[in-house]
Parts: structure tokens; C-alpha cells; sequence
């Protein structure tokens, strides 16, 4: 979705620079929350307050709340029907490989040094045998990296 | 039950670092094992369709989940509670990020959220296999759609239409 936001906000409307799109990268993809719908508010608030920001983020949401709208209560009506039934049948095994196979990816990306190795093993045993809630291993996560950075910046003065 | 929706995905939204499939172990937690609002197959289901269909996993499954509850209000609180989080962080705290996205402990919190995402993804898929994957044809299946997306270029809704409208001919699964 990012490359189209870039489309549409910088080359096509001038709303803001190259410079500018990288910034509002580093904020909607550090808070939490889908990335488009982040990139939407920080957009409409950077243009018009508020109200951008409102405005900005009802437009994010609407088209994708209107179509699941639509699709649940076609679903609920047809829920019975034999061929839907066998439809996603058919698509879980696909949809579970999918999943796995962004994380994988994404692992590959993400995991580069022992720390994240065996951070990442940790909180995957930590899910799925002690099922802790998702919620504690983000903010163990979180608290793991800022004193990580810390001991990281002591040893380096130490060395120097 | 309408606050109790929006006060649930206001929780998702705001533990959602990651965005997308970092989300759906959270969603999953909540949604399937806490409050049982949707079985695992239904959570599957909603997935698939979040994938075929344009726009955020987060809001889709929101929207979905409001609606079985709580018909159309529901999905507008579900909704509504799912975005809340972003949109006060945002409008609050942009300018706070921007000024210290140089400092290292700020890039610390990253660091270590990188890793847990990853584990929270691969955690959601093995949670949702463990669930729904129960004949032997069924994890073959999961197999070699895995081999295709990995080792191919071939893209994600292809392949879950694939599936989808193999079973429907076939009647494999």
C-alpha cells in the first residue's frame, strides 16, 4: 500500500516532500496500528488539524468497512451453503502457509544477531507452551531492547 | 456488549506494533480465546477474506467481529475502537517520534519489538494450524501452498482463490 500513498501524496498532489514521506514512515511505522490507516492520520493532521485527521482517517476505513459490511451479511446469510462451506475448506491450509510464510520472511529480515535470534525463540515458547498474552511479550520486547541499547552504549564507552 | 467491543479492539489497536499480521495473534488471543466471539476456523475464514479483499487485516476483522456480535452498531464500535489508538498516538505524539527517532534508546524499543513480531507471527500461524489442520491431506495441502509462496512469485490472493476453488471442484478437504 505504501508505494500508492507515495503516488498519491507526493508526486501527484505535492502534499508533502520525499524528505517529509520518510519521516511519516519512521511515526506510522513505529506507533501501533495498520501502517495505511497511520499513514492517513498523520497526513490529514499535518494538513488540516483535527478535522484533516478525522477526515483523512474516515476515508482510510470506509471503503475496506463497507466491503466486509457487504461480505458479512452475505456470508451470514450463505453461511449453510455447500460450495462456500467447500470454498474455504479449501483455503485454510493456504492461508495458514501464508502467514507462516510472511513470518518466516520476515524473520529473515528482522533476525541478524543473537539477541533477536534468541529473543525470538524465547517469546515463540513463551506464546505458544506458557501462552503468555501477546500484550506481555510486546512490552518484555520492548523493555528487553531499551536495556540492550543500554548495555550496548556502556561497553562502547568502556572500550574507547 | 458495545463498550466491551470497542474496549477489546482498542486493546488490538493499541498493542498492534507491527501492523498486519503482527496484529493477528493479538486479535486471535482476544477475539478466539478469551471472549470465543469467533471458533478458530471462523478467525481463518475472516483472514482469508481480509486477504482477498482490499485494506488493513486490523479494521476488516473489526468490522467482521462487530457485526457477528452486534450487527451494524458493532462493527461502527469495533471499528471506531481498532482505529482510536492510532489516531490519539499519532495526532499526540508525532512530533515526539520525529525529534527522537536518532536516539538510541528509542531505536532500542524497535530492536527488541522486531524480534517478538516475528515470533508473534510464525505463534499465530502454528496456533492457527494446531486448530484447523486435522487430516493428514489437509497439512499437505498447507505444505505445498507454503512451498508456493515461498519459492514462487505467485501472489497471495491467487493462491488462497487457488485453494479456495480447488476444494470446491475436488472436494479434497
Amino acid at each position: 500500500m505504501l508505494p500508492l500513498i507515495e503516488q498519491e501524496v507526493v508526486t501527484q498532489h505535492n502534499w508533502m516532500s520525499e524528505e517529509e514521506f520518510i519521516d511519516m514512515l519512521a511515526i506510522t511505522q513505529s506507533a501501533p496500528g495498520p501502517v495505511a490507516v497511520n499513514a492517513a492520520i498523520f497526513i490529514g493532521y499535518k494538513m488540516m488539524g483535527l478535522t484533516g485527521a478525522i477526515v483523512a482517517l474516515l476515508g482510510a476505513i470506509i471503503p475496506s468497512f463497507t466491503i466486509i459490511l457487504l461480505l458479512a451479511t452475505f456470508l451470514a446469510a450463505q453461511s449453510e451453503h455447500y460450495y462456500l462451506q467447500r470454498f474455504f475448506a479449501g483455503v485454510r491450509p493456504a492461508i495458514i502457509a501464508l502467514i507462516l510464510g510472511v513470518g518466516l520472511k520476515t524473520g529473515r529480515k528482522v533476525i541478524r544477531s543473537s539477541f533477536s535470534l534468541v529473543l525470538g525463540i524465547s517469546a515463540l515458547i513463551l506464546l505458544l507452551v506458557l501462552d503468555l498474552h501477546p500484550i506481555l511479550l510486546i512490552l518484555l520486547g520492548a523493555l528487553l531492547g531499551v536495556l540492550y541499547s543500554y548495555w550496548h552504549k556502556k561497553r562502547a564507552k568502556e572500550v574507547s | 456488549m458495545l463498550w466491551l467491543l470497542f474496549k477489546t479492539f482498542f486493546l488490538i489497536g493499541l498493542f498492534g506494533f507491527g501492523g498486519g499480521y503482527a496484529m493477528l495473534p493479538l486479535i486471535q488471543k482476544e477475539i478466539v480465546f478469551k471472549h470465543a466471539w469467533l471458533t478458530a476456523q471462523q478467525f481463518a475464514d475472516i483472514i482469508a477474506v481480509a486477504e482477498i479483499t482490499p485494506g488493513p487485516i486490523a479494521i476488516n476483522t473489526a468490522t467482521y467481529v462487530g457485526y457477528q456480535i452486534a450487527g451494524l452498531t458493532g462493527s461502527v464500535f469495533a471499528t471506531l475502537g481498532v482505529v482510536a489508538p492510532s489516531f490519539i498516538l499519532i495526532a499526540t505524539l508525532a512530533n515526539i517520534v520525529l525529534k527522537n527517532k536518532n536516539n538510541p534508546y528509542f531505536q532500542g524499543v524497535f530492536r527488541g519489538l522486531r524480534p517478538i513480531v516475528v515470533a508473534l507471527i510464525i505463534g499465530a500461524a502454528i496456533n492457527l494450524g494446531l486448530n484447523t489442520i486435522s487430516t493428514a491431506s489437509s497439512l499437505i495441502l498447507t505444505l505445498i501452498a507454503l512451498a508456493l509462496f515461498s519459492l514462487t512469485k505467485i501472489h497471495p490472493i491467487i493462491l488462497l482463490l487457488g485453494f479456495g476453488f480447488l476444494n470446491v471442484f475436488s472436494g479434497i478437504l
